[in-house]
C-alpha cells in the first residue's frame, strides 16, 4: 500500500519537470519516463531521451533528480539514460500532445512510416494546408513549417517510429 | 574484446570528426535554412558519437569527455577522409570551403551509415544494437537531406556537374577508408558483431551506382581508394591533429570543471 503511495508520489515529482525547451510539457507526458525502481529510498529512473544530441539531456537529469530528492522516504536518485526501449513519437501522451499544440508545435501524427510524406495540422488553426519550410528547425526534435490558410510559420516535432515494427 | 572496441572507436570517431567538420560550416552554409538545417544534423552526430563513447566507458574506456578530448591523434579511428578540412583557409580566416565536397563526402557517408546501421541493429553485442536502432531513426533524416543536395546539384547547372564530378573523384580516392573495418575487422564479423565488410561494400557500391544511374551520371571507376592512410590503423593526417586541438581548446583548460 505504502510503495504504491510513493510510486504515486514519485510519477508526480517527475510530472512537474519539463522540457526545458516546451515549458508546457512535462517529460510524463513526452513519454520520456521508463522504469522506476525504489530499493530501500534509492530511486533509479529510467530516461529515454527523445533526439540524442539533445542539450537539454543534462538539465533534464538535474531536474529529476532536484524532484524527486524533495520526497520525503528518498534518499538518493539516480537517473539513467537507456535506449531500449527507444523513445518514439506514439509515447506522447493526449496532454502531451495538447500541451505542445499550446506551445505552438504540431504534435507529431500518430502511426507514422519512416520515410513517408507526414500529415500535420496548424496547431492554431487546424489547417491541414500546410508546407514543409525545413525538416530541420531550431531544436533536433522539431521541423519549421507555414500554414497557408492561416499565414503563420509554426514547428511540429519530427515523427519517430520504431524500426523493428516498420522492417518486419 | 579487443575487437568489439576498436569497432565502436571507428563508429564513434567517424561521427565525432565528421560532426565537427560540418560544426565547422556554421553561419557559412549556402543559406539561412541549410544552416539550421547542418547545424542540427552536426548535433545529432555528435549525439551519436556520444553514445558509441558511453558504450566504450562502460567496456572499461575512458569518461566519455576524456575520450573525446584527450586522446592522441594516433589513437583515434575515424576514416582519413572524415577529418579532412572543408577547404582552404580556417573559420576565422578566409574559410573559402568546397560545398560540393562536403554535399559529396556527406552524402557518400550517409548512404553508407545506414548500411552499416542496419547491419549493427542485428549485431551480437545487445547494447550495440540498441544504439544502433536509435540512430537509425534520426539518420533516417539526414540520409533524406543528403540526397536532395546531391541530386538536385548533379541535375542543376553546367557549373554545378563539374564541382560536383571534381568533388566525387576526390571523396571516391580516400572512401576505402570508411568502407574498411581495419586490422580486427576478422574478429569483428567471425563474432556477428557486424556483417563482412566486403558484404557492406557491396551493398554501398549499388546504391551509389544506382543514384549515379538516376542522375545521368558516369559511375566511378574501379573500387574507393586508400590514398591518404588508414585511419582504422591510427594512420592519420595534420588536418587530424589540427581538429582535435581546435575541438578540445577549452576543454583542456581545466578538464576537471563541469559544463
Amino acid at each position: 500500500m505504502n510503495s504504491v503511495n510513493k510510486q504515486q508520489r514519485i510519477t508526480e515529482a517527475l510530472a512537474t519537470v519539463k522540457d526545458p525547451e516546451i515549458a508546457s510539457v512535462s517529460i510524463v507526458d513526452l513519454g520520456m519516463i521508463g522504469d522506476v525502481h525504489d530499493e530501500n529510498g534509492v530511486v533509479t529512473i529510467h530516461v529515454l531521451p527523445t533526439f540524442t544530441g539533445c542539450p537539454a539531456l543534462p538539465i533534464i537529469k538535474r531536474d529529476i533528480v532536484n524532484a524527486v530528492s524533495k520526497l520525503t522516504d528518498v534518499n538518493a536518485v539516480q537517473v539513467e539514460f537507456v535506449y531500449s526501449p527507444a523513445w518514439t513519437t506514439d509515447r506522447i501522451t493526449e496532454a502531451g500532445k495538447a500541451g505542445l499544440k499550446e506551445f505552438g508545435i504540431a504534435p507529431p501524427p500518430a502511426q507514422h512510416v519512416l520515410g513517408e510524406p507526414w500529415e500535420i495540422d496548424c496547431p492554431y488553426c487546424n489547417s491541414s494546408y500546410v508546407t514543409m519550410e525545413n525538416i530541420f528547425g531550431p531544436t533536433a526534435c522539431r521541423s519549421i513549417l507555414y500554414c497557408r490558410s492561416c499565414k503563420n510559420p509554426f514547428e511540429a516535432m519530427k515523427p519517430v517510429a520504431d524500426l523493428d515494427e516498420i522492417i518486419r | 574484446m579487443k575487437a568489439l572496441k576498436e569497432l565502436i572507436y571507428q563508429l564513434a570517431d567517424d561521427d565525432f570528426i565528421l560532426a565537427y567538420r560540418g560544426s565547422e560550416w556554421l553561419g557559412l552554409a549556402p543559406h539561412i535554412e541549410e544552416d539550421v538545417a547542418f547545424s542540427s544534423i552536426n548535433q545529432d552526430m555528435m549525439g551519436h558519437a556520444t553514445m558509441y563513447f558511453q558504450l566504450l566507458e562502460a567496456l572499461g574506456e575512458q569518461e566519455a569527455d576524456q575520450n573525446a578530448h584527450l586522446r592522441a591523434p594516433e589513437a583515434f579511428r575515424n576514416a582519413v577522409l572524415l577529418e579532412e578540412v572543408n577547404g582552404t583557409g580556417s573559420y576565422l580566416h578566409q574559410p573559402n570551403y568546397d560545398w560540393a565536397f562536403t554535399v559529396v563526402r556527406n552524402y557518400f557517408y550517409s548512404v553508407h551509415k545506414k548500411i552499416r546501421l542496419d547491419s549493427l541493429r542485428l549485431s551480437s553485442y545487445e547494447p550495440l544494437r540498441n544504439v544502433a536502432k536509435k540512430i537509425l531513426m534520426e539518420q533516417q533524416y539526414h540520409l533524406m537531406h543528403w540526397e536532395v543536395w546531391f541530386r538536385q546539384l548533379l541535375t542543376s547547372t553546367d557549373e554545378a556537374k563539374r564541382r560536383m564530378t571534381e568533388a566525387m573523384v576526390k571523396v571516391w580516392a580516400s572512401f576505402g577508408g570508411v568502407l574498411t573495418l581495419g586490422p580486427y575487422y576478422g574478429e569483428m564479423v567471425k563474432a556477428n558483431f557486424i556483417d563482412d565488410e566486403n558484404v557492406l561494400k557491396t551493398r554501398w557500391m549499388s546504391a551509389i551506382k544506382k543514384v549515379l544511374n538516376e542522375t545521368n551520371t558516369n559511375m566511378l571507376p574501379g573500387e574507393p581508394g586508400m590514398t591518404s592512410g588508414n585511419g582504422r590503423k591510427g594512420e592519420h593526417t595534420t588536418d587530424l591533429q589540427q581538429a582535435i586541438a581546435t575541438l578540445a581548446e577549452v576543454y583542456v583548460t581545466n578538464p576537471a570543471v563541469s559544463w
